[in-house]
């Protein structure tokens, strides 16, 4: 392996593994901000004490996704300057937007948030945590438009006297039209993991033995609002990401060619359930086909035409192969590696699945008047354990999916991944710092999971009022403290 | 003005703001073992920065960024030049970022103890090598025709630029102690000012090395009167400490670390990073920014939004503005509200 192999390898890794973090505290923000809001409203007791048990687990997460987040924010530098260097003028505005509008939003309004349970009211408390879950949005917004912009070019020019591309609409670069389907499918689908995150911790509280008869009722409530919540952005997820199929199949064809292995152009296009064989073009020995659907998923039309791999790989050799500035590959070359397309498109769509009938069967054993699971209670256990993976797991195939089938592209059309990397950076430096943060990062997940499931165990605490600093008691203990 | 060197004028603002709040952060990690007796009064310490050091460390990010949309050239360089630095300041700011959070949620001696080295540790390696990184960016580093770096990490390892890093590690522990002095109370506080004042002496023997050392290489008329303005805020904020006023001392160290940073800044432009190979290579405001346009878009952003985050920055601050000391510690991290009387465990 060279330096760039590495490189790669590093990015993945990193950033799948922050990725794992990012929707939870995006999803999980949202819905502790409706638990407090909830208990503002009602002065329903179990609305607080839920408030606190699933804040407590959401700032055991939210620390790895802060940390890990000082890497991305470094890493275009480090390992792929000349990248940085040929994007800079359009992709490092987002970035600092993100920076300045952002992340001082969440970091300022989580301590204010951790720490003003005695110093603030509870109206503006509650607004507290609503601003940390604008911050994770707005996040999303930049930094996805940075990546739409990487996956899409617009509102850009070449100068070929700097080598680079220059900004020429800014408005362009956040209303892309990939922006536009992208944001609403990861944001949904964060919503989606974080409701999997409170249902699986809500279920699995109900069924197991320890848990209090009183209590399961809270987690009864807890359970059927991540349900909800994960139904209904479960939806969205697959309304957004059928929209984001037709723009991807107009900008990006390879891509969609690459998702179903589709190496010869077809109309009407079938979509394999799964195949067994090696997904190189020749005969597959076994495959469950759906008639007509990647047509509808890539055009919208049932008879829709489907541009195969064959025909995209000659297209694309002729368009950027011509050109002398931009000759980098032969045909062959213009291909992602289809089986990793092909699978994680599967396993994304088929994890999203899985967890929307998760949250509806739990709708199903919770329904009016239940308290407990009853004869379900051994399914609904596995399912809990379950469910957090599915959500987050999920992210992660269609994260690699969308960068996967980028490939060999790392702005698309405009610059390759290979002639990204940063050529100052020597192998043995980039091998020293994948292990540096591989090994890191393992025992980060080792220490983080168990102290979830030791909270996750312990449960909600019991209900306290909380009660405001004045001037009269400044003696008495912090109402939280490190 | 060129708008290329109001955005140095900017990046050199932000990343005065990272030192001066995130330089007290690191003080106190510093001073854990030094300045606590027991497990109440480290609490109390972390306690002091417990809900601001995450908004303090978000100044470095934005400064990452803003260089990035600005200068990218500059950031392309530093960042893939400086690499191994750069890694271990990663690593180091997440260990210790973990340690804040994670120390009080277990009782067990020895998971504490161990968070607590990461704390440590955690914030010595950046406080020294941001000093190291950032002196030897103005002195300069071999930078070829392609702007990219061409030396190794014991180019950076040179006399000039370890005075620098002991530099920064002295003045953000003193800077620290400071902190602690204003931000507590007990036994702890007078411990603290006591420690400032025999750090801050020490702090102002090697600044002024450094700074004179960076003059004589690099100054101008504008750099110098920095310079001398932050050797009479740390003498200032000494004198403070000495006489019990924690406020003044705390503007005092506050002062010296802007003043010395933005004298940094000045003795830089209109250079970003010199090269030491051949003048001709050196990265300028002009040739690593980014075009008229990007740069246009990025000050209208920050003119609106900067004073939104000061704005609200600053009333955190105002929030948790009350001293902490031992009995304002819960008796256990893991039970959130105590307010029974009597329940204050020491």
């Amino acid at each position: 392996m060279d330096a760039l192999d590495v490189a790669r390898w590093q990015f993945g890794i990193i950033t799948v593994y922050h990725f794992l973090f990012v929707p939870v505290t995006i999803g999980l923000s949202a819905l502790v901000a409706i638990l407090e809001t909830s208990w503002v409203r009602t002065r329903d007791e179990r609305y607080l004490r839920l408030t606190k048990f699933f804040g407590k687990l959401f700032l055991i997460n939210f620390a790895i996704g802060v940390v890990t987040g000082i890497v991305q924010e470094f890493q275009f530098g480090m390992n792929w300057s000349d990248y940085s260097r040929f994007v800079g003028d359009i992709f490092g505005a987002p970035l600092a937007i993100e920076g300045l509008l952002a992340f001082f939003l969440e970091s300022t309004f989580i301590g204010l948030w951790i720490f003003g349970w005695d110093r603030l009211g509870p109206r503006l408390h509650a607004a507290c945590i609503w601003a940390v879950h604008v911050g994770t949005v707005l996040s999303a917004y930049f930094i996805l438009a940075a990546n739409s912009w990487m996956q899409h070019p617009v509102g850009y020019a070449y100068n070929p006297r700097t080598g680079r591309a220059e900004l020429h609409d800014f408005a362009a670069v956040m209303f892309n039209k990939v922006q536009l389907v992208t944001f609403p499918h990861t944001v949904l689908a964060a919503y989606m993991t974080g409701a999997a995150f409170m249902l699986g911790v809500a279920l699995w509280l109900m069924t197991h033995q320890g848990t209090e008869r009183a209590d399961r009722t809270i987690y009864r409530t807890a359970a059927r609002l991540s349900s909800a919540v994960l139904l209904v952005a479960g939806l969205g997820v697959a309304v957004s990401g059928d929209l984001q199929g037709k723009v991807m199949t107009e900008v990006q064809p390879m891509k969609m060619a690459a998702a179903e292995a589709l190496y010869d152009t077809e109309q009407p296009a079938s979509f394999s359930i799964l195949t067994i064989g090696s997904l190189d073009g020749g005969k597959e020995k076994f495959s469950i086909k759906v008639p007509r659907l990647l047509s509808f998923l890539a055009t919208g039309d049932v008879d829709g035409k489907v541009q195969g791999i064959n025909q995209l790989r000659a297209r694309y050799a002729k368009t950027y192969g011509r050109d002398p500035g931009k000759s980098y590959y032969s045909a062959g070359d213009y291909t992602p590696v289809i089986p990793v397309t092909y699978w994680a498109f599967r396993i994304m769509i088929g994890l999203g699945v899985l967890a929307a009938l998760v949250a509806a069967m739990a709708l199903w054993v919770t329904r009016r008047g239940r308290e407990t699971v009853g004869r379900w209670g051994r399914w609904t256990t596995r399912a809990a354990i379950a469910v957090p993976l599915l959500g987050v797991l999920g992210n992660s195939f269609g994260w690699i999916f969308t960068e996967m089938g980028r490939q060999p592209w790392a702005v698309f059309g405009l610059l390759t991944t290979a002639h990204s990397v940063s050529p100052g950076v020597s192998t043995a430096e980039v091998v020293t710092s994948l292990s540096v943060f591989t090994l890191l990062y393992g025992a980060l997940a080792v220490i983080e999971i168990g102290l979830i499931l030791r909270f996750v165990r312990k449960g909600a605490d019991p209900f306290e009022e909380p009660q405001l600093r004045d001037d009269t008691d400044l003696d008495r203990p912090l109402a939280h403290a490190y | 003005m060129d708008l290329t060197t109001v955005w140095f004028a900017l990046i050199a603002v932000l990343w005065i703001g990272y030192f001066t709040l995130e330089g007290f952060d690191f003080g106190v990690g510093m001073l854990l073992p030094v300045l606590s007796r027991d497990d109440v009064e480290r609490r109390v310490m972390i306690n002091t920065i417990g809900p601001v050091w995450d908004g303090n460390e978000v100044w470095v990010l934005v400064a990452g960024g803003a260089t990035f949309a600005a200068f990218p050239e500059w950031y392309a360089t530093l960042f893939s030049g400086f690499y191994l630095p750069l890694l271990l300041i990663l690593a180091a700011l997440i260990v210790r970022n973990l340690s804040i959070e994670y120390r009080g949620k277990r009782e067990e001696p020895g998971w504490r103890a161990r968070w607590d080295l990461a704390f440590i540790v955690g914030s010595l390696v950046p406080a020294l090598l941001w000093g190291v990184a950032f002196a030897n960016i103005v002195h300069g580093v071999p930078i070829d025709a392609d702007k990219n770096f061409t030396g190794s990490l014991l180019t950076l390892l040179n006399p000039y630029g370890l005075l620098g890093g002991v530099t920064t590690l002295l003045l953000f522990a003193t800077h620290g102690a400071m902190f602690i002095a204003l931000k507590t109370d007990g036994p702890i506080r007078h411990r603290a000012r006591a420690l400032a004042v025999r750090l801050g002496v020490a702090a102002a023997v090697v600044a002024v090395v450094f700074l004179v050392w960076t003059q004589l290489s690099r100054g101008d008329l504008s750099s110098a009167v920095s310079f001398v303005l932050a050797a009479l805020c740390l003498v200032a904020g000494i004198a403070a400490a000495a006489w019990g006023r924690e406020g003044w001392a705390f503007v005092g160290t506050m002062g010296t670390i802007a003043l010395a940073v933005a004298g940094l800044f000045l003795a830089l432009f209109p250079d970003v990073m010199p090269s030491t190979t051949d003048a001709a290579f050196s990265l300028t405001t002009s040739n690593a920014s980014s075009t008229p346009y990007t740069l246009k878009v990025m000050t209208w952003v920050a003119v609106v939004f900067t004073p939104i985050v000061l704005l609200y920055e600053s009333w955190s601050y105002w929030v948790f503005r009350k001293r902490i000391s031992t009995e304002h510690i819960p008796s256990s991290a893991l039970e959130a509200a105590d307010t029974t009387a009597g329940a204050t465990g020491r």
